[in-house]
């Protein structure tokens, strides 16, 4: 491949656009699946389990690490200017606004994105997903579609824990460390989170995140070389592309929902 | 459809994320404090409000008694109008001031209320005559400064 010669940059562009096409298929089909998801609920269920359960821990302890870290941080820059009342509302707005919603999704796409890519990856190397669609099997309808709406579900919920736990985390920095009042911590808090405004527009963007995330990583392993180190590459783009397009889709929405 | 062992485990993972969602809507945005008390309005124009925005707090010796329910302009007496919405448990004479308050030296605006000493109590609708502005730090300063130089006038005679 060279950069120069038309023929070259037409194939892979070429390429590109057939992969595009490919991934945007398969996000259509995975979203009008979503009655055969409701034909069988148990699936799903043990998808919920296996992504949203499983990845409670590292959401809890991450959540009640960043609280904590938020507060300290927060009650030196307010320190300055003699408003460390406004720490609660710092703590809450930060958590549910942002990091809750990211932080969240990026770990879930270390958590659970990558092993939804290495288990279908694994399994197109192992032919099972041909093996199925011999057996008039739809794989999408069957493994895909599961595993997608389960990540789908499991998302807001993981971030909504995150944010509850960050402002539980913040409160034990705030009230019990560093000996803030408690009611002008809780006070202060909620005279600035908006219930639809904060609270609502968190959860639209864990949920936006849910999508992206279980997407870009059943992608991944669908479309993954039947290889060993096929399946490697493919786990490693799952975790470094869908976290970019977090933090990409983060920017947009934040954009949309809090900037103008 | 057969039960399995997962389904305590997914069920108790979506209620930790329903009871974590309740959590923030009570506790952190008080959704409860917000829309659904009830209440009477009561119109009260100022000369200046300041920073007060819509949805700060209305305080009684510090208690918080209602909040900022809208603020307009009225183009005849070139004046903000602010209306209050007041919990309907409390109840301030007809002659009590509104004052804008901030809470600490750069904290957010409000309104504080003095109860007056009438009989008769506020009720929906009314309007509130004695108001007194927000300070504003400029008109302060310029104040200060003006009173500063009148001195020295006068010193130098």
């Amino acid at each position: 491949m060279s950069w120069w010669r038309p023929s070259d940059v037409g194939f892979a562009v070429r390429c590109k656009l057939a992969d595009i096409g490919m991934g945007a298929r398969l996000f259509v089909r995975l979203l009008r699946l979503l009655p055969a998801a409701f034909q069988r609920p148990g699936l799903v269920r043990d998808q919920v389990h296996f992504l949203g359960n499983y990845s409670l821990a590292i959401i809890t302890v991450s959540g009640l690490f960043v609280g904590f870290v938020m507060a300290l941080q927060g009650y030196y820059t307010l320190q300055d200017f003699g408003s460390t009342e406004a720490l609660g509302q710092l703590v809450a707005l930060s958590l549910l606004r942002e990091l809750g919603p990211v932080v969240a999704a990026l770990l879930f796409a270390g958590r659970a994105g990558t092993s939804l890519t290495a288990e279908i990856g694994l399994m197109r190397a192992g032919e099972q997903l041909s093996a199925m669609e011999m057996m008039a099997v739809d794989p999408v309808r069957r493994i895909l579609v599961p595993r997608f709406w389960g990540g789908v579900i499991a998302m807001p919920v993981l971030a909504a824990v995150f944010s509850a736990v960050g402002v539980i985390g913040g409160w034990i920095v705030a009230v019990g460390m560093i000996g803030l009042d408690n009611g002008a911590f809780w006070s202060q808090m909620q005279g600035g989170v908006k219930v639809f405004g904060d609270v609502g527009n968190s959860v639209l963007k864990s949920l936006v995140f849910g999508f992206t995330v279980t997407f870009v990583a059943l992608l991944q392993g669908y479309t993954a070389k039947p290889t060993p180190e096929g399946v490697s590459r493919a786990t490693t783009r799952t975790v470094v592309m869908a976290s970019l397009a977090v933090l990409g889709l983060d920017f947009v929405l934040t954009a949309l929902m809090f900037g103008l | 459809m057969q039960q399995s062992k997962n389904d305590v485990w997914v069920g108790l993972f979506v209620l930790l994320g329903a009871a974590a969602l309740l959590f923030l809507s009570l506790q952190a945005a008080n959704l409860l404090g917000l829309n659904f008390e009830a209440g009477y309005r009561v119109t009260a124009k100022f000369d200046n409000i300041g920073g007060l925005k819509p949805q700060a707090a209305v305080r009684s010796a510090g208690v918080v008694v209602g909040r900022v329910e809208s603020i307009t302009f009225d183009d005849k007496t070139y004046q903000a109008r602010v209306t209050l919405l007041l919990q309907a448990r409390y109840a301030f004479p007809k002659d009590s001031s509104l004052k804008i308050l901030t809470s600490g030296l750069l904290g957010e605006q409000y309104i504080g209320i003095e109860a007056g000493a009438d009989e008769k109590n506020l009720a929906a609708g009314d309007t509130v005559a004695a108001t007194q502005s927000a300070l504003v730090l400029e008109n302060l300063i310029s104040q200060f400064l003006f009173s500063k130089a009148a001195e020295g006038a006068d010193s130098k005679k």
